[in-house]
């Protein structure tokens, strides 16, 4: 349920709530994008991607200025991943979240919950009415996703480390049920500083887990500096490609190139994606700063940020 | 191998065996069973297991974050993992992934705590298991289990299959002797009366339970009538029966082959002084207060006051009989 929104903040939910009912309200909305998506050609693929991702972001934007909370530069680098992802690529159906021969996708930088939400609400799994409840008391939308309280979500994350683990575990599972699914795995880059990642990449690589990707979110930055100044991750595609991963690497702002990383491994390895992106993409004052891993727009910022984002 | 020896007089037996063979047989009924183990296949006693169905033993190395966490993936996708490990190292490396990965996204895996307590006595602290119920009882939404015999090792993964929650057993590999009574089910959050007194109360789990058995006969003998009450499940907690106990009998004693600081005597501590003024019994809590000097379990067990005479003594002196 809404909180109160600071008065200034009204005209913003107003535009938001009636982009709402124009655009994803009804049942069957992902299969409808799903439609136009395939039926597209390759720019108009990205037209309808580049659109859906804008909507995320003034989502984003709208939901963190509103609940004064949230992460919003890792929010924002990766939400052309996610949107690529769950319009693209999954297989899915949302009207039947346990279909058990779905794609698994699990967004292992759980604190971009933000950009998640968007995702799923406007992928038809919740209505997205229930976005500005985002850490309201007693939303289902935590900080962190919670699988008991959102469908969509495969596994809670928060506490880095642990996406890829379970992912492993799913990609096994497909192949002992000799199921189809795919499994996708979103890490941030900052968070390929855990040992458990690597536990799970040799793990991954060892057991030929070729129907398993990981996109890593390469926006450079962390909570508190750059990776590299912080504790470098260089020359990290060499070390993937050692732990034995086939390694792609694309411009995590450009959907025909992450369309094309997400296609299924040729080389019976794993695959790992290290998307190149901005953190606070879109918004001219929050690119590539790290005061923006988790501070909270004003409502002017606000304001100027949904402006750049029409 | 595991072989059957006469520890005391009575014969006594090492829990894994029974693990073993009831997870085979279990699995060969059952094609979403499956085994995850971190490099433990003998310690796990999975030899068997590995030799019936060479496909469903995950084997993930020296890794106990990613063990855990590629148990919850295969639970999330419909399987049913047994995800084993000694336990020093499946709740302490992977406390994290416990309690986000399997307590909190309500992934139904079966952590199988090998060897805990104090088993690996002259390994010393390091490969001791005694903080795993502290820890365990703080996160919610995991049933925690702590058979002390052959039976109820079977029983707990017998009901980890038909259960679809989470759930933490502790499989003994410290040699103990039959103590459930012919019959007796295991139920979801009871502790089991195994023997009726009026006295004191012991309340003991897993390797103590023989031993309060045995302090109760010793107590017979000297005239106090003791009640022993087996800690099977520590969660969900019986607090009925310890509150019955509290008021039935004039003190209780707790033991455990665990550190004292949150483990079963503290949880029936704290029951105890939440009774209403009047019921309350003294509670004596028995367990490790240190890391353990290095010495065998048994001797350990003597070190730490976890015999039938140590209970004995802190039953009579609790209750005041001279």
């Amino acid at each position: 349920m809404m909180g109160a929104a600071p008065s200034s903040l009204q005209p913003y939910l107003e535009e938001w709530n009636s982009m709402l009912d124009s655009d994803v309200t009804e049942a069957g909305v992902w299969r409808r994008a799903r439609e136009s998506f395939e039926s597209a050609d390759s720019q108009g693929k990205q037209k309808i991607l580049r659109e859906r991702a804008t909507h995320t972001r003034r989502s984003v934007l709208t939901m963190i200025s509103h609940a004064g909370m949230g992460h919003i530069g890792g929010d924002l680098s990766v939400t052309d991943i996610l949107t690529t992802l769950f319009i693209g690529v999954l297989r899915i159906d949302p009207e039947n979240p346990e279909w058990p021969d779905r794609d698994r996708f699990i967004l292992s930088k759980g604190h971009c919950a933000a950009s998640f939400y968007s995702t799923l609400a406007y992928a038809g799994y919740f209505a997205p009415a229930e976005l500005m409840s985002f850490m309201q008391p007693l939303s289902a939308l935590n900080g962190h996703p919670n699988r008991t309280k959102v469908p969509g979500v495969e596994s809670n994350t928060g506490p880095l480390g642990h996406g890829l683990p379970i992912g492993v575990g799913q990609a096994i599972a497909a192949k002992l049920l000799k199921s189809p699914s795919r499994v996708f795995v979103v890490l941030g880059d900052g968070e390929m500083q855990e040992g458990s990642n690597w536990e799970a990449l040799m793990a991954g690589a060892h057991r030929g887990l070729d129907n398993l990707t990981i996109v890593i979110d390469r926006n450079l930055l962390q909570q508190g500096d750059r990776t590299e100044e912080t504790n470098r991750l260089e020359p990290l595609a060499d070390k993937l490609t050692s732990f034995g991963w086939e390694v792609r690497e694309a411009d995590g702002h450009d959907y025909s190139a992450l369309l094309d990383a997400f296609l299924p491994s040729t080389t019976g390895k794993p695959v790992a994606v290290i998307a190149h992106t901005t953190k606070g993409k879109g918004v001219s004052f929050m690119e590539d700063r790290v005061e923006w891993h988790h501070k909270v727009p004003s409502a002017e910022e606000t304001k100027r940020a949904l402006a750049e984002l029409a | 191998m595991i072989t059957e020896t006469v520890a005391t007089e009575r014969p006594s037996y090492d829990n894994r065996k029974a693990f073993a063979e009831e997870l085979i047989e279990l699995a060969a009924h059952d094609d979403r069973i499956v085994a995850v183990c971190n490099d433990s296949v003998g310690s796990s006693n999975l030899v068997g297991f590995r030799k019936d169905f060479p496909d469903r033993l995950i084997n993930v190395g020296i890794a106990e974050q990613d063990l855990i966490g590629v148990g919850a993936g295969l639970a999330s996708s419909g399987l049913i993992p047994f995800v084993c490990a000694a336990a020093p190292f499946l709740t302490g490396r992977g406390l994290e992934q416990i309690k986000a990965d399997i307590a909190y996204s309500q992934h139904r895996v079966i952590l199988c705590g090998m060897s805990p307590g104090m088993a690996y006595g002259e390994l010393g602290p390091t490969h001791h298991s005694v903080e795993d119920l502290s820890w365990l009882r703080a996160i919610p939404g995991l049933d925690i289990v702590v058979p002390a015999d052959r039976l109820q090792t079977r029983q707990a993964i017998r009901s980890a299959v038909d259960d679809p929650r989470p759930m933490f057993i502790r499989v003994g590999r410290f040699q103990v002797p039959d103590v459930t009574p012919a019959g007796m089910s295991l139920d979801r959050g009871r502790f089991q009366g195994i023997r009726d007194g009026k006295d004191v109360t012991i309340i003991a789990t897993g390797t103590m339970v023989s031993r309060a058995l045995d302090a109760a006969d010793i107590l017979e003998a000297q005239g106090v009538s003791a009640r022993v009450l087996n800690a099977v499940y520590l969660a969900p907690l019986d607090v009925e029966a310890i509150q019955v106990a509290a008021r039935q009998t004039r003190a209780i004693v707790t033991a455990e082959e665990a550190n004292v600081a949150g483990g079963l005597g503290a949880a029936v501590a704290s029951v105890v002084a939440q009774l209403e003024d009047g019921a309350r019994s003294p509670v004596r809590i028995l367990g490790l207060t240190e890391f353990a000097p290095t010495g065998s379990t048994e001797y350990l067990l003597e070190h730490f006051g976890l015999t039938p005479e140590a209970i004995v003594d802190s039953a009579k002196e609790a209750i005041g009989h001279g």
